[in-house]
């Protein structure tokens, strides 16, 4: 069986993660798996050694008050932020860095790119291209990175699309879109890469509370259909709808996690139940 | 109850005075108004706006007045003075030499100004790089060569073989390979290629640095979140949006360029404006030619401006909302009411459809 070290052994080391671990869907190789995960900037420490397991197919959401280090943890495991100390692997591969033998060196820009094509991210804010076309958006990464061949690569787009419910806005600019479509348009574009896992920074944060809905619609939807899934939210909803555990942190630290009945009704840590207290 | 109605009436007074029937209503008495308007205005259902007085503008009209006058004295100004000569002006417009002296200063400003934009983009990249020798470097550089007049630059470069009479290539230090006198190696032409593309190329460096900052982190980062390269994102996503910076300000410095070229007359090239002043300087006639020489400036620089607002179209796309104006439009200087309003309504609807599916 495959050792679920989420939590044991830890510094906080609460009766409540080690439950959780019986709890969370038993799978082969974790898709992700972080050890001991501390992160700085500058004087202030925003992570003070995470230890999380994400199985392959799960969904895990992370809740937390904001500044709690949900973000740059997320933006750690696909290497947009430089870990201190610990260790990311996803699929068994080291996050960032390469070991020869003994020693740990720092990956090249190249293979540190290389690395992200399979970590797909949503992020808050969107960011879709601007200057490009919804279609080109979705194409833009398959044809330059993978070298897909075009053709094949607008039929993919189309496909996905037509998925997030989009299929008529192919040749819209993203700034024709509302901020739900937009994002939809961004998840079909981390789609279109093929990830083993996907990484959501407060997807629905910037948007306004009826278009909230249809992105929450669509992750469920990828959710369902198997998709390993790490999520930043403030949808207690959606957590508790959609999440195989719930990992709530606080002050850079992973506080209590377990099943979103756990976590969410029967919340054993009293930051967790000061934090949940406030959406009821 | 008599007080309040006359502020609201002597406005009224004094604003139909433009219009003829004005004094009919204010000869009226006072009391007669009462049943017929006041009541009703606070009433909103039975007022219609429809045919509403504009607001008039006398003094947009005084102003039009003034300019015509203006107008008419430059007009008798130019076609009564004989010191234009006209004619004269008519003999050199399509002469050949100044075909010369144009094909000079089109080729100075072409050549300069990609010395500028390749310069200027490899120092703004040196100034964004990590390595930050590289970065203070090419801030000392845009420092040094935007801190002095680009003329004294240009004779600078024309005198350079009194402080360098040689000039060769070799290893530092070590053996030469190439070596040459500078007399001969610098020109006028080439110190004039130097003189301008190395300056411009400090001036573009903080265009392009402009563009590429304005341009939002978040796209580099969904790129690179996307497994694309540096140089891809760079090339693909950054500078596509940075161009929208960048364009405008580098249509006016090509416009600036081709009026700065005037500048190496001093350094005896014959461009447009040294053409000129050679010929009157053995005709006199200096007045006609250096209208010439305005007249194809202004030719050449109107031809920039319209190629630039073309550009400039082309690199809006996706930025609003509304049809970018059509290069026509602009070309007759038509204003034409945007179609965006119909368009957007169309977008904000969609979204409640797409919602029920």
């Amino acid at each position: 069986m495959t050792t679920r070290t989420t939590g044991t052994g830890t510094a906080m080391g609460t009766g409540l993660t080690t439950k959780a671990t019986d709890v969370a869907p038993a799978a082969g190789t974790p898709m992700v798996r972080a050890h001991q995960v501390h992160k700085r900037f500058g004087h202030l420490e925003v992570l003070k050694g995470i230890d999380l397991e994400v199985g392959s197919g799960e969904v895990v959401v992370l809740l937390g008050p904001s500044g709690s280090g949900k973000s740059t943890f997320l933006r750690c495991v696909n290497n947009l932020e430089q870990i201190d100390s610990g260790s990311i692997h996803v699929e068994s591969e080291l996050i960032g860095f390469r070991r020869s033998g003994s020693r740990v060196h720092h990956l090249r820009p190249r293979e540190a790119t290389r690395q992200r094509r399979d970590i797909g991210m949503v992020f808050q804010h969107f960011n879709l291209f601007p200057h490009q076309t919804v279609l080109a958006n979705i194409m833009e990464a398959p044809v330059g990175v993978l070298r897909v061949a075009r053709p094949e690569a607008r039929k993919t787009a189309l496909r996905l699309l037509e998925q997030v419910g989009l299929a008529d806005k192919a040749d819209a600019y993203p700034r024709q879109l509302s901020g739900g479509q937009q994002q939809r348009v961004a998840i079909a574009r981390a789609l279109a890469m093929r990830p083993k896992l996907m990484l959501f920074d407060e997807p629905t944060s910037a948007l306004d509370p009826e278009l909230v809905g249809e992105v929450l619609a669509t992750m469920r939807d990828l959710a369902r259909g198997g998709l390993t899934m790490l999520v930043v939210t403030h949808e207690i909803g959606f957590a508790r709808e959609v999440a195989d555990r719930v990992v709530f942190m606080d002050g850079g630290r992973i506080v209590e996690s377990g099943t979103p009945e756990q976590v969410l009704d029967h919340p054993a840590n009293p930051r967790t139940r000061a934090f949940l207290s406030r959406f009821l | 109850m008599a007080t309040p109605p006359p502020s609201p009436d002597s406005g009224t007074c004094t604003d139909s005075d433009t219009d003829t029937p004005a004094v009919a209503i204010g000869v009226r008495p006072k009391g007669a108004e009462g049943p017929e308007e006041p009541k009703g205005s606070h009433d909103a259902g039975d007022v219609d706006v429809a045919h509403a007085v504009p607001v008039r503008h006398p003094l947009r009209w005084l102003s039009v007045a003034v300019l015509a006058v203006l107008a008419a004295q430059l007009g008798h100004f130019l076609v009564t003075n004989p010191n234009f000569e006209w004619g004269t002006v008519g003999d050199y417009f399509g002469a050949q030499v100044f075909g010369q002296g144009i094909a000079t200063t089109v080729k100075l400003t072409l050549v300069a100004m990609a010395i500028g934009i390749v310069g200027g983009v490899l120092v703004a990249v040196g100034r964004m790089s990590e390595n930050r020798v590289l970065s203070s470097v090419c801030g000392a550089y845009v420092w040094f060569f935007r801190g002095i007049p680009v003329l004294v630059q240009l004779i600078f470069w024309y005198n350079l073989s009194a402080l360098l009479p040689r000039i060769s290539v070799g290893i530092p230090f070590g053996p030469e390979f190439v070596s040459a006198q500078t007399n001969s190696l610098i020109s006028p032409w080439l110190a004039a290629i130097l003189g301008l593309g190395l300056n411009e190329a400090a001036y573009m460096a903080e265009i392009v640095r402009g563009g590429l900052l304005g341009v939002d982190h978040g796209q580099t980062e969904a790129a690179s979140a996307l497994g694309m390269g540096r140089a891809r994102i760079l090339r693909r996503i950054v500078l596509p949006q940075a161009m929208r910076f960048i364009v405008p300000p580098t249509g006016s410095q090509v416009i600036n360029m081709l009026k700065a070229t005037s500048l190496v007359s001093v350094i005896a090239l014959a461009d447009l404006l040294y053409t000129a002043q050679s010929i009157y300087n053995r005709t006199f006639e200096t007045i006609p030619l250096l209208i010439v020489a305005c007249l194809w400036y202004l030719v050449m620089t109107s031809v920039l401006y319209i190629g630039q607002s073309f550009i400039e179209r082309h690199y809006a796309r996706g930025s609003s909302r509304n049809a970018p104006q059509s290069f026509w439009d602009f070309a007759l200087f038509r204003r034409r009411t945007p179609r965006a309003p119909l368009a957007a309504s169309e977008t904000a609807s969609a979204p409640e459809s797409e919602t029920s599916s």
